[in-house]
């Protein structure tokens, strides 16, 4: 059933990470990504995989969950590790069938690629698993916020947000059901070829737009009977607070960063 | 003392803007006052007004002719529009189309955030609102994981937070099971008396009519009924010819009244019609 | 043999996962041909899963649904002729609405069993007179309705298939007092029409009392009791503790026999009532 799919990566835990606050969790993440893709050597993977391992550690995130968010991109990392591995031309050759050809170079590229890949997934799950969607809601509305000043619909884009995130589980079950209505009515949608399962599919999305549409209008006026004027004077229940733990962790991937690059420089 | 909300001899006609000679007049003229205090039930069949008539008291519609006065200001005034909206709040039929955020706590801080309340002062309010409605030891869920009162009770607990004289509620009960439905009722009724926030109740549900202290009867646009609820249900006939019901108790005093024994035509509850019945049955012995 | 059996009927939800819930507990129920059973019981009972599997949306985790006697889960059984002997209608049918006329919806089930265009065109015209829809609202859009209009549309898709048994979840939820009595009526005079078997799912008392022969209490996954309304209000003060409220006009008549004033039999309708009291006033026999 549609409603057994588990929603968002949310790992509710008491860990330090969990703790954080958001907005430093999304700086360092950004700052983990930036480091990961800096130059074409070993110390940024090194560094990234001690970066995941420490942070895996900290957060009491079961490593098996860490693996298993590598589980949706695998078919990504397998073509892109054979074209890498194939297409890459440089340094002996290792071997050779017709036109197929693998390099040294090939070899090292398609491993980095790998690795990189796996390293910036399981990172920025990591920040989804420890910091629950509507907490980092507010922490990209908050990082965003100097772009109010740009006319930047700063925070109608994040009540956008919260509001999907509030609707995805009631339109999931609600598709369950039209699925179910239709389905008693004798609607077929299992079989036949896509074009088919295409037309099938109409007496679903029809009334699942209708229904979204409703919810809207129904919506919109709740909030407005509930005085929303937009982000214009607003104040929040839950404030996003920044301390010490926040400064050292920014404070010691600002270091690790920095070690990287100069590493990169003087090695290579 | 001002009444707190008066409304006085109001039209009101939904803008046709393909057919402007088509336009229907919803409300054709209705003039009533609501008191502090007051705990009203508005009954009529679907597509009698009472909906709209609801949406005049907040003004989310203006009327297009008359005035509607919520706590000494004018609907029409837009510089009084929030204030207006945070005296008089309002709760609507599906639980689910008006829940906002994703935690219980954080929705019912929603109007408190939008009025620009300090966070200290937000929490206070936020924890007396769940209080109230009993709804405390939930505020961490999410709104899914709650069952329809339960979501209903958050969204009353959103209003209260807002410190209203008034709420309305546009058939809350509809969409809930028997249990849901006695769960808003307890909460309505609690509010009424302990907070004396005044209660206006649009309903299907005769036996929650029955547990008010006024009841309007709203018709094709007009105020058709506005008395307690014994006085309304006693008019058995022109209830059903409304399209409407009465308690069952008072429909069988009613058919024996009929057959001409006397009973009280103002008989509303199981016992009180138990009462008159064994009276009857004794007298004639 | 009865039309409709269920036997030993299990379902269970998210197995194995922390939410794990056993929505229906060996269940053993026999429908008869004819039949109009109302089903009772609150949120969460298992209800709208037991009325799943009669139909084979939802596959029992153990037991067996048996239609005229045969498995509908038995290997090479059709289940989608399964679901057009045994129609279903859901809660809240009108948001499943999506054809651009009232005809073409109504169609869509009769469609579905691949009958031709002229039984289709009697089915929808006749369902929909059925369920009270003027003949000029076939050519309209649903969305141009009234809801209790869009409700009736939407019984009638169902209706449509003609369906040996017609299962309904609550299709009088929502709607203002006429619209209940309406749609009730209806749907008592179609049963009395076609025969056909009507399950009926309910939150109010007062109205399955008025309607069925015969009452399904469900309670936390289980059968409490399947008899006729009489038997099943006689045990009231149980009902009661079970949070499912009696008739009002039944609890007029017990708190009469408390007051030491007796009738052989419960009441669970107001003019059986006052005939009952009439009678007893006029010192003669009940005429029902």
């Amino acid at each position: 059933m549609l409603k057994d799919i588990t929603l968002g990566q949310y790992f509710p835990m008491d860990s330090v990470v969990h703790k954080m606050d958001a907005r430093y969790k999304i700086i360092i993440t950004m700052l983990f990504l930036v480091m990961l893709f800096w130059g074409q050597h070993l110390t940024a993977l090194i560094a990234g995989l001690f970066f995941v391992i420490v942070a895996t550690a900290l957060s009491w995130i079961p490593p098996k969950m860490v693996i298993r968010s590598l589980k949706p991109i695998i078919s990504i990392l397998v073509i892109t590790g054979l074209l890498n591995l194939f297409m890459l031309d440089g340094g002996a050759t290792l071997f050779q069938w017709k036109f197929l050809k693998i390099t040294e170079q090939g070899v090292q590229t398609s491993v980095f690629m790998l690795v990189r890949i796996c390293l910036l997934i399981a990172g920025t799950s990591l920040l989804t698993y420890t910091t629950s969607p509507i907490v980092l809601t507010d922490a990209i509305e908050s990082l965003l916020s100097p772009l109010k000043k740009l006319n930047m619909p700063v925070h109608e884009l994040a009540m956008m947000m919260t509001i999907a995130l509030r609707f995805i589980p009631t339109l999931i079950e609600e598709t369950d059901k039209i699925m179910s209505a239709q389905k008693a009515r004798g609607a077929d949608l299992e079989s036949g070829n896509i074009i088919q399962r295409a037309h099938a599919l109409v007496p679903i999305l029809i009334p699942l737009f209708v229904s979204a549409f409703r919810r809207a209008e129904e919506l919109a006026l709740a909030m407005e009977c509930r005085c929303y004027h937009g982000g214009e004077g607003r104040t929040r229940l839950r404030v996003l607070k920044s301390g010490m733990r926040d400064y050292i962790a920014l404070g010691l991937m600002i270091l690790m960063l920095a070690a990287v690059i100069v590493l990169n420089a003087v090695l290579y | 003392m001002e009444s707190l909300i008066k409304i006085d001899n109001v039209r009101f006609s939904y803008q046709n803007t393909e057919e402007p000679e088509k336009q229907t007049e919803v409300l054709k003229g209705i003039s009533l006052e609501f008191e502090h205090g007051e705990l009203v039930a508005v009954l009529g069949h679907n597509g009698s007004g009472k909906s709209t008539m609801a949406k005049l008291l907040n003004a989310i519609l203006l009327p297009t002719e008359g005035t509607v006065t919520v706590a000494g200001m004018d609907t029409k005034d837009e510089d009084k529009l929030l204030d207006i909206r945070q005296h008089v709040g309002m709760v609507f039929q599906n639980p689910d189309n008006q829940i906002v955020a994703t935690i219980v706590e954080e929705d019912v801080a929603f109007g408190l955030e939008n009025l620009g309340v300090p966070t200290d002062e937000m929490r206070a309010r936020v924890d007396q609102a769940l209080h109230a409605v009993g709804m405390y030891e939930f505020r961490e869920h999410a709104p899914h994981q709650l069952s329809g009162g339960q979501k209903q009770r958050v969204a009353i607990a959103g209003i209260i937070a807002m410190r209203p004289d008034c709420i309305v509620l546009d058939e809350p009960t509809a969409m809930l099971d028997p249990q849901g439905r006695k769960e808003v009722m307890r909460t309505i009724k609690l509010l009424n008396r302990d907070y004396g926030i005044t209660v206006i109740l649009i309903t299907h549900e005769m036996d929650e009519a029955a547990q008010c202290d006024r009841v309007i009867v709203i018709d094709h646009g007009t105020v058709h009924m506005d008395a307690p609820p014994e006085k309304v249900f006693s008019h058995v006939r022109e209830m059903r010819e409304l399209g409407l019901d009465v308690p069952q108790p008072t429909e069988l005093c009613d058919l024996l009244r009929q057959s001409g024994y006397d009973l009280d035509p103002e008989i509303m509850t199981p016992e009180a019609a138990a009462d008159a019945i064994a009276k009857l049955l004794t007298d004639k012995k | 043999m009865p039309i409709l059996e269920a036997k030993d009927l299990t379902y269970t939800y998210s197995i194995g996962s922390p939410f794990e819930k056993t929505a229906v507990d060996h269940i053993n129920l026999q429908i008869g041909q004819g039949e109009f059973v109302g089903i009772i019981g609150h949120t969460g009972s298992g209800k709208s899963t037991l009325m799943q599997m009669m139909n084979g949306l939802l596959k029992p985790t153990a037991g067996t649904v048996l239609l005229d006697g045969k498995d509908i889960w038995e290997k090479g059984a059709d289940r989608r002729s399964v679901r057009f002997q045994v129609g279903l209608v859901f809660q809240y049918p009108e948001y499943q609405l999506f054809e651009e006329t009232v005809y073409k919806d109504i169609a869509f089930g009769p469609k579905n069993m691949g009958l031709d265009e002229k039984e289709i065109d009697r089915r929808v015209r006749e369902t929909a007179e059925a369920v009270g829809l003027k003949e000029e609202l076939l050519e309209k859009a649903p969305y141009a309705l009234s809801g209790g209009q869009k409700r009736r549309v939407a019984i009638a898709g169902v209706m449509a298939m003609e369906p040996r048994v017609l299962i309904l979840d609550e299709p009088t939820a929502g709607l203002d007092p006429k619209g209940r009595t309406k749609i009730l009526s209806q749907l008592r005079q179609y049963h009395k029409r076609t025969g056909c078997t009507v399950m009926l799912v309910s939150h109010s008392m007062e109205d399955v009392a008025k309607y069925v022969s015969k009452l399904l209490v469900l309670s936390h996954a289980k059968v409490v009791c399947y008899d006729t309304p009489a038997n099943v209000f006689a045990r009231g003060d149980e009902l009661e503790k079970m949070g499912l409220a009696l008739p009002q006009i039944t609890r007029v008549f017990r708190l009469l026999r408390d007051r030491g004033i007796t009738f052989p039999d419960e009441v669970y309708t107001v003019n059986y009532g006052a005939e009952l009291l009439r009678a007893r006033l006029e010192g003669r026999e009940p005429q029902c």
